[in-house]
């Protein structure tokens, strides 16, 4: 049987995701052994013609020519995997979605006729159909490697969901918010950082996006009552994952002062 | 027959660019290194956010160096804010560079660059050959990372840098357990300069200008002050009026140039001309033997001065790691004011320019990143101009590489340059 042939591809991002991959110091080559990869341009050189078996999308949809090239790497690629958040919810780059585009372009750029930009940055499966959504700013390599080897062995991955508070309890770290009074979107943030903002002594700012099934209005509510600088719930809500809709819809309802 | 040389998309460079040599009647009328990563508004998302947030926001302007944004906002805010962080937190901070100077020039040595000079097309083909050289340039890498994550919890966007400090000092334990294999990583570095010193890097030698932050006590990387190569030195709060930066069509980064409109080179090498005294011994010694001669004028030779300064980046890790012992608080308090602060860092590619103005509430009303690779643009067009004329008669595919080769010497890092742009944002 011939390997499985695997293309990474960047769209708006910063390559931590990619980076992400070239870190597994320990398992590169043998990864490289079990696979084809066939496109992977911040590696290599070489690249072999599609279709893909597997392929690995960093980074947000933010210009028409991305728009276009996103459909053009599905039709080639028989699994695609979103890797990261800007991949899952447009990423530290959503922020853009927030406000008027047309006239930050105005006033940031000396010649904005020269840019070419959609006015959000949106995830990729608002784009095309994706099979797979990794999320993580960046990604956590052992879940690319979890992934890539559950494809391999024709079974589901195993990508547990449930809330950084959770990681907090197994680690045994002291809660943040419950002792310090400090602000942590743990309660709300899904696994897979392994909790590393608490174990340093500060709140998690949710770069692996919702966890699926939290109290994101509760959260937002207390949030906004441990302040200890105006709007800072908010803020912390729409960072890195602020696109992702629950995120969202938690910090509309705290901007409109509502009770919902 | 000469034909033109496009590249319409680089390998082995963090982000996306594209390289097109376009002749006219035989001869050279056009070069472009054009950026076509998308452009990414990070000045405009720092407006308004707490100068808490910052560091966390800036380090996602790139996932190779995300502790140079890191170093290099935080002491602008520091500045801004009139912070004094102490002695032991400022040797922390170097330890966290040299983690990333570890890990990133690992990775362009071995992975991104000498694929070039040996003839691959990536460190993948490169291990079914010589798996040795691979396997240890993925444990120096690795050896980088695991620093670098138990000082900041993870490797790419570390988590534990804040304005005033760190947010936890790192436990000592698991500091001085990583001294053994940077002990390796010292030798292993070593090795690297002579394995850098025995490639044959192709003929080519510029009259740069080359710019470095530069320290009368150490080889600058953390903070220092600005040195030309011409002899001009300048502080931090001085860049903008020497360096100057324009927005040209084909690309969405800015180019820099001195205010005498001259191109001018950041990174390794202008570093390591400057900066040479000032290396500890193990690094000055390993240059001496592999028979490196100053000035390195040749930007191929990037790759050597970055084998030198692993050297540098390892002998000093390991003396920081079995000094560390903490005391005290991990961050200075802060006082909010109005106030306005520059900062700069040497980023594994090159120097990194950061300029805050915060308000009374601690929001940030402006910001302006000036990063290694945007500098860097203008010179590698430059290079290209007196390059291309001279492997333009190679084969096709000779001549594409070579010239992609020369890009990537350089150790671009497009995704970063493409924020590099004036915010006058007012509301």
């Amino acid at each position: 049987m011939s390997k499985p042939k695997v293309a990474v591809y960047k769209f708006s991002s910063c390559d931590g995701c990619q980076l992400s991959i070239l870190n597994m110091e320990d398992e590169l080559l043998d990864l490289a052994d079990a696979v084809e990869i066939a496109f992977f341009l911040e590696a290599t050189r070489r690249v072999l013609p599609g279709p893909y078996d597997i392929g690995l999308v960093e980074g947000s949809i933010t210009t028409p020519h991305e728009a276009e090239r996103i459909r053009e790497i599905r039709e080639q690629v028989r699994f695609l995997i979103a890797l990261g958040t800007c991949a899952t919810a447009g990423g530290i780059q959503a922020l853009r979605n927030f406000t008027d585009v047309a006239d930050l372009a105005h006033t940031v750029y000396e010649h904005p006729e020269y840019l070419h930009v959609l006015e959000t940055s949106t995830p990729v499966a608002e784009h095309v159909k994706v099979d797979l959504e990794l999320w993580g700013c960046p990604v956590n390599k052992y879940q690319v490697l979890e992934c890539v080897s559950a494809l391999l062995q024709n079974r589901t991955p195993f990508l547990p969901t449930h809330s950084v508070c959770l990681d907090c309890k197994r680690r045994g770290t002291v809660c943040v918010m419950v002792a310090n009074g400090t602000l942590c979107l743990g309660p709300a943030t899904r696994t897979g950082c392994g909790a590393l903002c608490p174990a340093s002594g500060r709140g998690c700012y949710g770069c692996f996006g919702p966890a699926p099934g939290a109290e994101f209005a509760t959260t937002a509510r207390l949030l906004q009552g441990m302040e200890h600088f105006p709007g800072e719930a908010a803020l912390l809500m729409r960072n890195i994952s602020g696109y992702a809709p629950e995120f969202r819809s938690a910090v509309d309802m705290l901007l409109e002062g509502g009770k919902s | 027959m000469r034909q033109n040389i496009e590249v319409d998309a680089l390998a082995r460079v963090e982000g996306e660019g594209a390289l097109y040599i376009r002749l006219k009647d035989g001869e050279i009328a056009e070069i472009q290194v054009n950026i076509y990563e998308p452009p990414r508004f990070f000045e405009g998302f720092l407006k308004d956010r707490y100068y808490q947030e910052v560091p966390d926001i800036t380090a996602r302007i790139c996932g190779i160096c995300p502790v140079a944004y890191q170093m290099s906002s935080v002491q602008a805010l520091e500045a801004a804010l009139s912070v004094q962080i102490t002695p032991q937190m400022r040797l922390l901070r170097r330890l966290l560079y040299c983690a990333e100077y570890i890990e990133s020039h690992a990775l362009h040595i071995y992975m991104l660059q000498a694929p070039d000079l040996l003839g691959h097309d990536s460190a993948l083909s490169l291990a079914a050959v010589a798996p040795d050289v691979v396997r240890q340039a993925l444990r120096l890498k690795k050896i980088g990372n695991n620093l670098l994550r138990t000082i900041g919890g993870r490797s790419v966007h570390p988590v534990n840098t804040c304005v005033g400090g760190f947010y936890r000092w790192p436990d000592v334990q698991a500091i001085r357990s990583l001294i053994p294999e940077l002990e390796w990583a010292l030798e292993a570095s070593k090795e690297t300069v002579r394995f850098a010193a025995g490639l044959a890097y192709p003929e080519f030698e510029m009259d740069y200008e080359f710019v470095a932050l530069t320290r009368p006590d150490e080889y600058a990387i953390y903070d220092g002050e600005i040195l030309s190569s011409t002899g001009k030195k300048i502080t931090p709060e001085e860049f903008e009026k020497s360096y100057i930066e324009s927005h040209v069509q084909h690309s969405n980064a800015l180019h820099s140039h001195t205010s005498d409109g001259n191109t001018y080179f950041v990174g390794p090498l202008a570093r390591l001309n400057l900066n040479f005294e000032q290396l500890r011994p193990a690094a000055r010694q390993a240059a001496e033997e592999a028979g490196i001669t100053l000035p390195l004028r040749n930007p191929f030779k990037n790759l050597l001065a970055r084998a030198v300064e692993l050297v540098e980046v390892c002998d000093v890790a390991i003396e920081l790691c079995r000094s560390y012992q903490p005391t005290g608080t991990s961050h200075a308090a802060i006082q909010l004011k109005n106030g306005e602060g520059a900062g700069v860092s040497e980023a594994p590619r090159g120097l990194l320019y950061h300029r805050y103005i915060v308000d009374e509430a601690g929001k940030i009303r402006f910001a302006r990143i000036t990063p290694p690779t945007a500098q860097n643009f203008a010179q590698m067009e430059a290079d290209l101009w007196q390059f291309a004329p001279r492997v333009i008669d190679l084969p096709h595919e000779d001549a594409t590489l070579a010239c992609e080769h020369l890009v990537r010497s350089y150790d671009p890092c497009i995704s970063c340059a493409t924020h590099f742009l004036k915010l006058t944002i007012d509301r």
